[in-house]
């Protein structure tokens, strides 16, 4: 996986962030305040016109790019918080030309860390790091055990996923969901749903260039 | 829902660039969204920033002036502003004492104004934060994200302001912001939702017939729903919970504050409401601000802050103040 994957992932993110706009959109709306998908969209298509018109030789430059123009462009919680999943990526990945599983690995049990450290967050406090973490660890056990790209990726998504729909029964104890108390229960946290979207974006890549 | 506005897409910097032809007295940064004054910074004075998402007008950009804010960030329509723009008023209004960053307690706002002051603090810039934290409907515990910051934010800035206009240091006038916070406890009620232009629908849905207690100002439903009663009721409800968090005594500031969507009418009924609940409680309300200050879009409602004012916080009340939102004194 060179920069030029990388750039293709961050570009199906902003696909998928505008297409899910609304949907995401929709569930923070019973939670929250209405405008996740809309600021996932605006900054995702901000790294966009970043990348276009900067030179990224190598996978952290992609991704310490990708985390600083979110950090500059989305503000709300998730500016901060996917902006410092990527810019630690970013950092866990160096300057290496080219990345195997294991780094990739490393660097999302780093971006995991950041977004837990900066959002104070643990699981099962409905936030995106229910989705993050047993993705990132189902992730890493796979390619430990040797698993190839399509296995492990594949490990990585479903975890996301079940992650995701966990957060539906879950009393929100972080961010602007945490204000409705019980109420908070029976939706799904728009975080965790627009993580476990990046992590399918970046499953959805390989398989294309894998064909 | 019918809005007047260009387009979801200028609907922030429509309003910046109107604020800055309707008042001579700013000066905007339209690329970076970031209202100041427009005499620039003063030499040896601590510099008061303060910022969040737009949609709560007057409340930040109308509070730039004399005697409150030196500058504020306008983020979208209820998503915090950025560390960017938060550096760049900083910078803007260093006057070589410090700069107090008044932040409410969201966890986004939160988040980019920490690295903003990691980002001054690399500039050599001296930062203090006071975090504003009023809203009784939240109970603050590990469970939560803490209170939320609402109508205190207004007393704050203004009060702060005052005391920052005297030349007062950054340490003290950040204890004055933190003291102001402390002293102050609001509650709110919403009638209708409201429309996030982007979103183009509303947030939530109340039926005709009910209403949303312990609202912040972000269109976020809130603890529990009601059925709509007359306002003297609703209003037994806010002071109630105020109340029980911290007994109302003594000489209060008091606000009724609209949600962006509530008539004066309705706003000085309720504030006869509240005069006749704290009256009845033996206490008194020495100053009070009635009308629209810290909003929610076009949300039908209200809230009610109540600061327990000490004859210093009264005296900084009554400074002058000139700005866009709140100007007596001068």
């Amino acid at each position: 996986m060179n920069a030029e994957f990388f750039r293709a992932w961050i570009a199906e993110i902003a696909a998928v962030a505008a297409a899910q706009r609304d949907h995401l959109t929709q569930l923070d709306s019973a939670i929250g305040d209405a405008d996740h998908g809309i600021n996932l969209a605006r900054g995702f298509g901000a790294v966009q016109t970043a990348l276009a018109g900067a030179d990224t030789p190598t996978p952290g430059s992609v991704l310490l790019l990708t985390g600083s123009t979110l950090i500059s462009k989305v503000g709300g919680a998730s500016g901060p918080l996917y902006g410092t999943a990527f810019r630690r990526a970013a950092k866990a990945l160096g300057d290496e030309p080219v990345v195997e599983l294991p780094a990739l690995a490393e660097a999302l049990e780093a971006a995991l860390n950041g977004v837990k450290k900066l959002g104070a967050a643990s699981e099962g406090d409905k936030t995106m790091v229910d989705a993050l973490a047993p993705a990132v660890a189902a992730f890493g056990k796979a390619v430990s055990e040797g698993a190839d790209a399509p296995t492990a990726l594949a490990a990585l998504t479903d975890a996301a996923d079940a992650g995701a729909h966990d957060t539906i029964e879950m009393q929100a104890r972080k961010g602007r969901a945490s204000y409705l108390g019980p109420r908070s229960v029976g939706h799904e946290d728009p975080g965790a749903a627009s993580a476990a979207l990046i992590l399918h974006a970046l499953r959805d890549v390989a398989a294309r260039q894998a064909e | 829902m019918k809005k007047l506005i260009n387009s979801p897409d200028t609907v922030v910097t429509d309003a910046l660039a109107g604020m800055a032809a309707a008042h001579p007295s700013l000066a905007v940064d339209l690329e970076n969204r970031v209202i100041t004054r427009a005499a620039g910074r003063a030499a040896g004075k601590v510099g008061l920033v303060s910022g969040g998402g737009s949609g709560h007008e007057p409340l930040h950009g109308g509070f730039v002036g004399y005697g409150m804010l030196d500058a504020a960030c306008a983020g979208e329509v209820f998503t915090s502003p950025v560390p960017d723009q938060m550096l760049v008023a900083t910078q803007a209004v260093d006057g070589g004492a410090g700069v107090l960053h008044i932040v409410k307690n969201y966890t986004g706002d939160i988040l980019n104004f920490q690295l903003a002051a990691e980002l001054a603090d690399d500039e050599d810039i001296e930062v203090a934060s006071v975090v504003v934290n009023d809203d009784v409907a939240v109970q603050d515990s590990l469970y939560t994200a803490g209170r939320r910051g609402v109508g205190a934010t207004v007393f704050v800035e203004k009060i702060a302001g005052a005391l920052a206009e005297r030349g007062a240091s950054l340490a003290e006038v950040a204890a004055v912001a933190a003291e102001v916070n402390e002293r102050s406890r609001s509650f709110g009620v919403a009638l209708t939702s409201c429309t996030v232009p982007a979103a183009g629908k509303p947030t939530f849905d109340l039926a005709e017939q009910e209403i949303e207690l312990g609202i912040g100002i972000h269109g976020e439903p809130g603890r529990t729903r009601a059925p709509l009663q007359p306002a003297g009721a609703i209003v037994e409800i806010v002071l109630d919970a105020i109340n029980a968090d911290v007994p109302v005594a003594g000489d209060l500031l008091v606000m009724v504050n609209g949600m962006g969507g509530t008539p004066l009418i309705e706003l000085y009924g309720a504030f006869n409401e509240v005069s006749r609940y704290v009256t009845g409680h033996g206490a008194r309300i020495a100053r009070n601000l009635v009308g629209n200050y810290i909003t929610s879009l076009e949300m039908q409602g209200f809230s009610v802050t109540v600061c327990h004012l000490t004859d210093t916080l009264t005296e900084l009340w009554d400074s002058p103040v000139d700005t866009p939102g709140l100007r007596w004194g001068r």
